[in-house]
């Protein structure tokens, strides 16, 4: 490729799309599916259900610790697949670049999304990519859908956490979103920071086999953090969801982080975790299941689902007293002192 | 972090708890006077425990809360002028004026930056050569000495399109106007831990002797707030009323002069208004004539609008700990964290903010 970056020419249909099309897409995400470039892609029916999501991605920066928006897109919409129990089958990839962004950069974003799908077992099997004049856009956008196939009698839904449930986090709060944060910021934190975006499918997959009927619902705390998505889920379930304090897993710099501008990790968002919901009786067999895992080893048991006021969520704190957890409100913003 | 785990360490606190219980023999009513303090209570769930007898209320100790309405139209009507970028602190970004907030300026393309220090406003205004950057100062002493020393950064590498606009606020001064009104009973201060590691323990004994109030300086995790509160009841108790300091890894009772030095260089005291408690004397500092080319209200030329405050809004008895917010008519109703009406709903360490988040009281 001659050009240095992304012209409006890239986006015009004509030779130059094609052009980047076979020198960068299909060098890098090619399979059967994908290579016949045809205006939509033919899935082999394997019966039953479909799980069918759509993500879009505009995560400035582009380029993070532990990351990348690519990554982000091919991660985010595989885990809204597996939060509903589904296997990941299939993603879609949509590109919206600004004029002159620099090609070496999206060829960089175009080989992680390769890496992450390789890793994941999930390809790219349809694509679309348009050019904003500059100023339109901010670098680069993606939109990725997904389709997933649901096993026959797996029901997972906020709706059907029950009275008794265990809460359980599969990893430690709030990585993806101070990372982010602080690198927006430009402030430099002791301790490496790292965005934890990471594919859960694999992790579920070990917790139905391994719990069929036990898993009730499954979450993963996105931007809101872990507050907003539990509050959703008293919510779904019409009950109160009692958290402790010192069961929450997170990171020493995380914690001085969050410390440092005055954020609370309950409501930083995480790309590479799962809230799952199990019954009881089996919270301790979930948990070894979870930190057998790769993606779960720092799971924890962090609450548990109790007959109270609907679509509440508390927290005890370690002196004995309780605190209310409500959903985010907007962004989280930091605070002076 | 060392310091930080060891207070926060369960196994201290505890205890703590049921000597509380044992510290309070009389009823007692305890302010605290920082935003800080405020949000390590309900973190907690302190009141949740408190003692029978034992009462906390909020003071007037966050920042945000105390910008008068008419600083905020002035900062939305200088963020809509052509050519000025604003660098604020995130927590300003929410807080309504008379007629909008900064974010609805920004979203109508004004230039908002939210930065994290001073410096990175003066960053800003390097960055930007075209621009005049206005960093909106709104903060006690704990911030002060930033500014002032991002402004002496900007003095000595002439840096001329940078420019603050101060409504710094110093304590003691709005607890003196507090204090004086004779329907706030208040039998102690838990005194600021941030604060005090600058202006000194010792700038609380005035009070402590004048009202007769017990003094303990906090720092901000449980061990340290229970430590407080048990000092606190025990002073009440005894009637043996003095200033304790129970946050000495970060206060001393002189505070940091080389701090003060710098502030002093900068800025001189001025009267300030306070959202809820009018235009207090002295109780705010301006920068000196010989800075003035970095004094925004100078280079603008600012005239304060008048502002009423948001109808049917109590910020201004809430402050006082007069009235809980469950007491406005619009708490949870008109007003709430997504839709503020008052700054004590928009700042995360406001009062209001407080009870609707962490629903306390209930
Ligand atoms: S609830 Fe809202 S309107 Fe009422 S006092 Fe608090 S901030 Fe003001």
């Amino acid at each position: 490729m001659a050009e240095k970056t992304i012209l409006l020419d890239h986006g015009s249909g004509g030779l130059a799309s094609q052009q980047l099309i076979s020198d960068l897409f299909l060098k890098y995400l090619d399979n059967k599916t994908l290579h016949s470039l045809e205006d939509s892609a033919i899935l082999q029916n394997r019966r039953g259900r479909l799980a069918f999501t759509t993500d879009s991605y505009v995560v400035d920066p582009i380029f993070f610790p532990g990351g990348d928006i690519g990554k982000l897109a091919v991660h985010g919409t595989i885990n809204d697949l597996a939060m509903r129990g589904a296997t990941p089958y299939c993603l879609s990839l949509g590109l919206i670049l600004e004029e002159g962004f620099a090609l070496d950069e999206l060829e960089r974003i175009i080989i992680s999304i390769s890496e992450a799908c390789r890793e994941a077992g999930v390809p790219v099997v349809t694509g679309d990519t348009k050019v904003v004049p500059r100023g339109k856009g901010d670098k680069i956008f993606i939109n990725t859908s997904g389709i997933g196939f649901v096993a026959k009698d797996i029901d997972i839904s906020s709706k059907n956490a029950k009275e008794g449930d265990a809460v359980l986090l599969s990893g430690t709060m709030g990585d993806h979103g101070i990372t982010i944060m602080t690198r927006r910021a430009g402030i430099a934190v002791q301790g490496d920071l790292q965005s934890d975006t990471m594919p859960l499918h694999n992790l579920v997959a070990a917790l139905l086999a391994e719990l069929p009927g036990d898993v009730h619902t499954l979450r993963d705390p996105t931007r809101g953090g872990v507050a907003t998505t539990l509050n959703e889920v008293a919510a779904a379930s019409g009950l109160t969801i009692e958290l402790s304090d010192e069961s929450l897993p997170i990171r020493p710099q995380v914690r001085a982080a969050c410390e440092l501008l005055g954020l609370e990790p309950l409501y930083l968002a995480n790309e590479g975790k799962c809230l799952a919901i199990v019954s009881g009786n089996q919270a301790e067999k979930a948990l070894a299941v979870m930190r057998a895992t790769k993606e779960g080893k720092d799971a924890a048991i962090i609450g548990r689902l109790v007959a109270g006021r609907a679509g509440r969520v508390i927290v005890n704190t370690p002196v004995g007293g309780t605190r209310v957890v409500t959903p985010l409100h907007g962004m989280p913003l930091p605070r002076i002192c | 972090m060392k310091y930080v785990d060891e207070y926060r360490d369960v196994s201290l606190a505890r205890p703590l708890v049921e000597e509380l219980k044992k510290a309070v023999t009389k009823p007692l009513r305890i302010m605290e006077v920082c935003g800080s303090h405020t949000m390590a209570v309900f973190r907690n769930g302190l009141r949740t425990i408190l003692p029978p007898g034992m009462e906390l209320v909020s003071g007037p100790g966050c920042p945000v809360c105390v910008t008068s309405a008419s600083h905020m139209d002035a900062f939305i009507s200088m963020a809509d002028r052509p050519g000025v970028r604003v660098a604020i602190f995130g927590d300003l970004f929410r807080v309504p004026g008379t007629k909008g907030s900064l974010a609805e300026a920004s979203s109508r393309g004004a230039k908002v930056d939210i930065v994290y220090s001073p410096m990175d406003a003066l960053d800003l205004a390097v960055k930007n050569p075209h621009e005049l950057v206005v960093f909106l100062g709104v903060g006690f002493e704990t911030t002060t000495p930033g500014i002032a020393a991002t402004i002496l950064t900007a003095h000595n590498t002439k840096v001329k399109n940078f420019t603050v606009f101060s409504t710094q606020k110093v304590m003691p001064a709005p607890m003196e106007a507090l204090l004086s009104d004779p329907a706030l009973k208040i039998d102690g201060l838990l005194c600021p831990g941030h604060v005090s590691s600058i202006i000194g323990a010792g700038t609380w004994e005035p009070l402590a002797k004048k009202y007769n109030l017990a003094c303990v300086v906090s720092g901000f995790e449980t061990a340290d707030l229970l430590k407080s509160l048990i000092l606190l009841a025990r002073q009440v108790g005894n009637n043996d009323i003095k200033v304790e300091n129970v946050y000495p890894r970060a206060v001393s009772w002189e505070g940091n002069l080389r701090a003060a030095k710098v502030v002093a260089e900068i800025f001189e005291p001025a009267d300030m208004d306070w959202r809820g408690l009018g235009r207090i004397p002295a109780s705010g500092l301006k920068i000196r004539d010989k800075y003035a080319e970095f004094d925004a209200e100078v280079r603008l030329d600012i005239k304060l609008p008048e502002a009423k405050e948001p109808k049917g809004c109590m910020c201004g008895n809430i402050l006082k700990g007069m009235s809980t917010p469950r007491e406005c008519p619009l708490f949870a109703t008109r007003c709430t964290t997504a839709n503020p009406i008052g700054p004590c709903m928009v700042s995360s360490e406001g009062t209001c903010a407080a009870y609707y988040k962490y629903g306390r009281d209930e």
